[in-house]
């Protein structure tokens, strides 16, 4: 048994990935990538070897992804993260035609084939609004977690309306609220409204089919799911394993290599 | 040919050539800078230099004077000292970095530039007359707009005979005959039509062979590089055109790319992915940009930048030499409607070109600092992607400023794009029974 891994190195958090050859994960880790691009890459990688009770050369091959692909030096290939969210969201929902996928400094939409091609995409330019930054700034000028900031939002009756398009400018929009008497839920609820805006306008330009699968750390926030299912008109799927879709994704590109690297020339098809 | 095809010493010529002529006419405008005598100020699209040459006006194009900052690296200190004087950070960085040129008495990274002592424009851009009006404030330049009638409709082009396009040539002649008088009384020299005949007779030559070279892109591999080699090629069409150098050139240049194709010689060793561009260069990291599609073994064959930045000269028209300004209204009003032709109708012209050129992707680069042929590029990528099941990418930066430009999210969108086409061509290799070889 080989084992193939992914990790996905983004501009907030670092994700690794272990699969077995039926690409089941049978280890993860997760954490702050910090100043160290590199260390954090290792440690991650290393943390999910521990979660499954690996050597490091039982892992056959391994992707890296995200922003700092590069910097998974101990890495055998790159791949971006794009190609990465659409090929772990169609394993994980094969129906998935349609990915969103909300990290830290980027909100992507992206269409997939049913075999996980990336037929178009379309990502938030040079600014950081619409994305879980946007959420942190929340976070930061409520004083609420960022886990807590999902249910706050749900418990909003009106929610405020967000007008600004700049995650700066959205810090003093929200003191502004505060100081107005608005309740802290329909202010969430209005920051997490203005996300979702921004998001289906992405989502619009590369066109919407259904199924749409959610991915990304912010896939873990219920209401900017309950959002999107408002804004979209579908309800979009949502995995466990959301938060690391681009690293299971990358898993899933090793696992073709140590799978191509087997199968006679004929058979390349079932690899791709 | 035979003897052509042993000679190797022919690649690359057109690169070599293009520079030193560009050092060339960048000295000679110096020199008249240090005289303190005028030049005349033109745009790419219909610049009517060949009628300018018999007036023995000195040729600027202010649009490539701006790209050379941003290509030298000096953009910025341009644009901020415009900034600075009050023009606002959102409009085109051309006309800014042109504004910096004017301020600082004519210094530019290749020379001095003279003084703009006639400005002629067409309505192909918008831009174009209110950046005239700028020269007129500063230097009481004289401006002359020449107003090109477009294409009505999608599709719908008229050409000599039909009485539609007889009352458009009608209309662009009345402008070119007083423009004649203008010239006259800015020079005091007066119109000879045979000089004419001798300049219209070089851009003959270009024209033809600037079609001959773009059709020689479609071989496998391309001979040149349509985003960087093709830029140089479009500095010498636009500063030339109308002159024997200009003329001897492209002849020049016409046989390398014979050449190159005969012999299957690419401008990229391993040529694997066929790429259409769309939209004005990213200057400010113009090597740095086009490395990240070379990396991958792509390279474009063919832009939407070489039909209208070079006037539409891609359609090699001929003029007719025995009714020269009658066929001198013609020339500029066909090659001015298809040089904003490629802009409005531009799927059309892409879907064209995917065929023509054998194009596995089209890669469409909006820029913040021109609208003109930004806007509708998202619409045109739609559009396209309707008819045609070809890969596309939509890069957005900007010919100038590089304040806006962001390596790093450029290269994820380039590599994403990338890895697509790498999954389409395995997907068609298996589709067509071929046996593809472990990674």
């Amino acid at each position: 048994m080989a084992y193939a891994a992914g990790v996905d190195v983004g501009s907030t958090q670092t994700k690794a990935v272990i699969i077995d050859e039926a690409g089941r994960i049978v280890g993860r880790s997760l954490m702050d990538t910090g100043a160290n691009v590199t260390r954090a890459a290792e440690t991650a990688f290393q943390e999910a070897l521990r979660d499954a009770d690996l050597l490091e050369e039982e892992v056959g091959f391994i992707v890296g992804t995200g922003y700092g692909r590069y910097k998974v030096t101990f890495g055998n290939t790159q791949v971006t993260e794009i190609s990465c969210h659409g090929r772990g969201a169609v394993h994980m929902f094969p129906g998935t035609r349609t990915v969103v996928d909300m990290g830290g400094q980027d909100t992507k939409a992206i269409r997939v084939s049913e075999t996980g091609e990336i037929l178009d995409f379309c990502m938030n330019d040079k600014c950081a609004a619409g994305t879980g930054r946007f959420l942190g700034a929340a976070s930061a000028a409520l004083d609420i977690p960022l886990d807590e900031l999902g249910p706050t939002a749900l418990r909003g009756q009106r929610a405020v309306k967000i007008s600004t398009t700049c995650t700066v400018f959205a810090e003093s929009e929200i003191l502004s609220w505060l100081g107005k008497g608005k309740k802290i839920e329909d202010i969430l609820l209005g920051v997490h409204e203005s996300i979702g805006a921004r998001s289906a306008g992405l989502l619009r330009r590369v066109g919407v089919e259904s199924e749409v699968t959610f991915t990304g750390g912010v896939a873990r926030n219920v209401a900017m799911i309950e959002t999107l299912n408002e804004r979209l008109g579908v309800a979009v799927n949502v995995s466990e394993e959301s938060h690391f879709m681009g690293a299971m994704g990358a898993a899933l590109f090793a696992l073709d290599h140590i799978l191509a690297s087997r199968a006679p020339a004929s058979s390349m098809e079932h690899t791709s | 040919m035979s003897q052509m095809a042993t000679d190797t010493s022919l690649v690359g010529r057109g690169n070599q050539d293009g520079a030193q002529l560009f050092r060339q006419w960048f000295e000679e405008l110096g020199q008249v800078a240090e005289n303190d005598a005028g030049a005349a100020y033109v745009f790419v699209m219909g610049s009517l230099t060949e009628l300018l040459r018999v007036f023995d006006l000195p040729i600027v194009f202010p649009e490539i004077n701006s790209l050379q900052t941003a290509v030298r690296r000096v953009a910025h200190e341009y644009l901020s000292e415009a900034e600075d004087y009050g023009y606002s950070p959102d409009i085109c960085g051309y006309v800014k970095a042109d504004v910096a040129v004017q301020l600082r008495g004519g210094e530019h990274p290749m020379g001095r530039i003279p003084k703009p002592a006639i400005a002629i424009c067409t309505n192909a851009c918008n831009t174009y007359i209110k950046w005239a009006e700028i020269w007129e404030r500063m230097h009481d330049t004289r401006v002359f707009t020449l107003d090109i009638p477009g294409t009505r409709a999608a599709g719908g082009q008229t050409w000599p005979g039909d009485p539609d396009f007889e009352n458009d040539r009608r209309y662009v002649a009345d402008q070119i005959q007083e423009l004649i008088t203008v010239c006259e009384e800015q020079t005091g020299i007066p119109f000879d039509i045979d000089r004419l005949r001798e300049t219209m007779g070089h851009a003959n030559t270009m024209n033809r062979s600037w079609k001959r070279i773009l059709e020689l892109n479609q071989t496998c591999p391309a001979v040149f590089n349509a985003l960087t080699e093709g830029t140089i090629y479009l500095g010498v069409a636009n500063g030339f055109r109308g002159s024997e150098a200009g003329a001897t050139y492209f002849t020049d240049l016409a046989e390398e790319m014979e050449y190159k194709a005969a012999n299957g010689i690419g401008t990229l060793s391993d040529e694997q992915y066929r790429l259409l561009f769309v939209g004005v260069p990213c200057y400010p990291i113009f090597r740095r940009f086009n490395e990240l599609f070379t990396e991958w073994g792509g390279t474009f064959v063919n832009s939407t930048y070489l039909w209208f930045a070079s006037g539409g000269s891609n359609l090699g028209f001929q003029y007719d030499l025995e009714r020269p300004l009658d066929s001198l209204a013609e020339g500029v009003l066909i090659s001015v409607r298809n040089a904003m032709d490629s802009m409005f109708f531009q799927d059309l012209v892409l879907s064209e070109m995917i065929d023509d050129y054998q194009a596995d992707g089209v890669v469409f680069h909006p820029i913040k600092s021109c609208r003109t042929v930004s806007t509708g590029l998202a619409d045109n990528r739609r559009a396209l992607m309707e008819s045609r099941d070809t890969a596309s990418l939509f890069l957005e930066s900007d010919m100038m400023d590089r304040r806006v430009v962001s390596e790093a999210q450029l290269k994820n969108r380039i590599d994403a794009f990338f890895e697509g086409l790498a999954t389409r061509k395995k997907r068609a290799s298996i589709e067509r029974g071929e046996t593809l070889q472990p990674e």
